[in-house]
């Protein structure tokens, strides 16, 4: 691995030699970070799907190990969430130097020395690359309105307060809150959409009502777009806990690392490992660390 | 031939393989990835007492294909659908040699369609028709996300891929298996995009297109331009196995492509040696959509029996003994049989 540090984002704010409390609540931090990183095709954080293979945090910083079902799965999406894992990292105050590295893939050594070297998409591919990956991002992101739209809309049909010919008046005021809801409104947010009570649910890419005679089409055609995104998610879930956890998606965790540097620096470094279930906590957990000082 | 509750189905299983992912084959890291990946898949996917070995994996030769697909699998006709890979593999992935030596010895049961890469332009284009005299192709495997040199894929409305598509249409090789993979360049762009089967489609009338895994991970887009285009169709490799390892997701993605895509252009395969066709085929019979889906109709015999083997069979030709036929009322005429979805897409 050669991956160079980044730019301390505020290195004077975390002490050395922290005490295990501020080690967990910087642990904490690291996760919920990571937790507002997306897989962009299949609408879901790196941190329940356990991608986030281990977090080592040490004097210096944080390092990273993020990993994916395949070898072989999209270098481009890849890429984005690499590229995210920092960004949101670095936004953590007093992280110090920010490593994150993408295991196992056939592009690894290109993507992490692209991220290393800051050297953005265009600089990571080369020639591979064109203009950006801003419209894939947005691709997936209407697909993922699409199908926070359709899981709201069925929702409010199987509960019976709307009728399919009615499903054009629909509006946001009329969705019962909770996490369906929720979801659409940040998917909305994510591609320019308006979440005010009155507006339309059930509407195209760019917000623009359905004409009623499309209704059904376009509601059916939703329901693609939402079956795909759930199904890749299954399969991917799958394939990573094959290739990581000998088929026990309950076992993909991700391991916590916390060297911590003894003020008496003649002691010999610390080290505790813990681990914490990846895929079931919606609100990544901070690993309680068990006591282990090396003066004992 | 399978037979259960008095219903006998014609098996064709539309895409096999007999690959050679040994360590002794490996060109670099990638061929070790890539065979690594696939078993995963089988690991994944397969019932565990279906399970093969890692080595027997990577290399189960001739003897054990026959078996596993026309002794034990149920399997009447199986299409070979090569990998190619050259810049993974050694002497390639899929086994050329070996594979059409097997067709030639078992004509009845097998068919050897090949595969064309157009980054190899007029070299590769007078192979190709060298190769449909020698293979006498009925169709042809494109792997649109193969690394070759530089390049890390191709698109199919690439001016090289219409010449050679237009070389096909000549010579009859006109079933186009296309396989999307993860990439593509320039890599901005969602490699398992299908948007270029559907440019193709529509300029390519006399050939029919078979998009493997329906489109996976885009079943969606898949689906759509499969209403657009009456020669797109659906092979179910990789999508079968999930009738085992979540069924109500298989469920809805039959329910889906019965919608939008019809019962006469959805197409069987085990995707071998990924999985093997008998328990698929066992599952697949038994199989029914759950009741409490009730956004879908339920699987009938007919449908199975046009998904198993005789869609297939009348895209290749095959002789169907008359007794495993549909009666001909049952069968749609190419063209003419239009999906609910296609309807309601065209008419709003």
């Amino acid at each position: 691995m050669s991956a160079v540090a980044t730019p301390a984002a505020s290195p004077t704010t975390r002490t050395r030699g922290a005490g295990p409390r501020q080690g967990a609540s910087l642990a904490h931090e690291v996760l919920e970070a990571l937790a507002t990183v997306m897989d962009p095709e299949l609408d879901e954080p790196i941190t329940g799907l356990g991608f986030v293979r281990s977090v080592a945090l040490h004097p210096a910083g944080v390092t990273v190990h993020l990993r994916l079902p395949t070898s072989f799965c999209s270098p481009n999406f890849a890429y984005l969430m690499v590229s995210d894992a920092q960004d949101a990292l670095r936004r953590v105050r007093g992280i110090g130097r920010v490593t994150v590295l993408l295991d196992d893939h056939h592009d690894s050594d290109k993507i992490n020395a692209g991220i290393a070297a800051d050297a953005g998409y265009l600089g990571t591919f080369g020639a591979e690359a064109e203009v950006g990956l801003d419209e894939l991002r947005r691709t997936f992101q209407r697909k993922a309105h699409t199908a926070a739209m359709e899981r709201c809309v069925m929702a409010a049909l199987t509960a019976g307060s709307v009728r399919v010919e009615d499903l054009g008046r629909l509006t946001l005021a009329d969705l019962p809150a909770g996490r369906t809801k929720e979801a659409l409104l940040r998917r909305r947010t994510d591609i320019g959409l308006g979440v005010a009570p009155g507006e339309r649910v059930l509407v195209d890419d760019h917000g623009e009502a359905v004409p009623d005679e499309e209704l059904p089409l376009r509601l059916r055609l939703a329901t693609s777009v939402r079956i795909s995104i759930e199904g890749n998610a299954h399969f991917c879930r799958g394939l990573l806990a094959t290739r990581y956890a000998g088929g026990d998606e309950t076992a993909i965790t991700t391991e916590i690392t916390e060297i911590t540097e003894i003020t008496d620096t003649t002691s010999p470094t610390s080290t505790t490992r813990t681990t914490s279930t990846a895929p079931s906590v919606s609100h990544p957990r901070a690993t309680r660390r068990p006591k282990l000082d090396p003066k004992d | 031939m399978y037979e259960k509750n008095g219903e006998k189905y014609y098996v064709v299983d539309a895409h096999v393989a007999l690959w050679d992912g040994r360590e002794s084959n490996l060109r670099n890291i990638h061929g070790k990835q890539f065979i690594d990946c696939f078993y995963d898949y089988h690991k994944n996917l397969s019932p565990e007492e279906v399970v093969w070995d890692y080595d027997t994996y990577t290399y189960y030769g001739g003897e054990r294909l026959m078996r596993d697909l026309f002794d034990e699998g149920y399997v009447d006709h199986a299409i070979f659908q090569p990998a190619f890979l050259g810049d993974f593999y050694e002497n390639g992935f899929g086994q050329t040699e070996e594979a059409w030596a097997l067709t030639q010895a078992h004509s009845d049961k097998l068919t050897y369609n090949h595969n064309f890469d157009p980054r190899n332009e007029q070299a590769g284009l007078d192979q190709l028709r060298r190769d449909a005299e020698r293979f006498g192709l009925k169709g042809v495997k494109l792997y649109t996300a193969e690394w070759h040199g530089r390049s890390r894929g191709y698109k199919l409305t690439d001016p090289w891929t219409y010449r050679y598509l237009e070389a096909c249409e000549e010579l009859g090789v006109k079933n186009i298996h296309i396989h999307k993979g993860p990439t593509i360049i320039p890599l901005d762009r969602d490699a398992f995009d299908v948007a270029d089967v559907d440019a193709v489609a529509t300029d390519f009338q006399g050939l029919n297109f078979v998009v493997e895994h329906v489109g996976l991970p885009r079943l969606e887009d898949f689906c759509w331009i499969a209403t657009q285009e009456t020669n797109v169709h659906a092979g179910l490799a990789v999508a079968m196995p999930f009738i085992h390892t979540r069924p109500r997701y298989f469920a809805q993605i039959i329910g889906e492509l019965l919608y939008w895509v019809g019962e006469d252009k959805i197409q069987f395969s085990s995707d071998y040696a990924i999985w093997t066709p008998k328990w698929l085929i066992e599952k697949f019979v038994d199989f029914q959509i759950p009741e409490d889906m009730t956004e879908y109709a339920p699987l009938t015999v007919a449908q199975k029996k046009k998904i198993l083997g005789l869609n297939a069979a009348k895209m290749y030709d095959l002789d169907v003994p008359a007794q495993l036929r549909l009666p001909e009322a049952e069968m749609a005429e190419p063209g003419l049989e239009v999906a609910a979805g296609a309807k309601e897409s065209v008419f709003s």
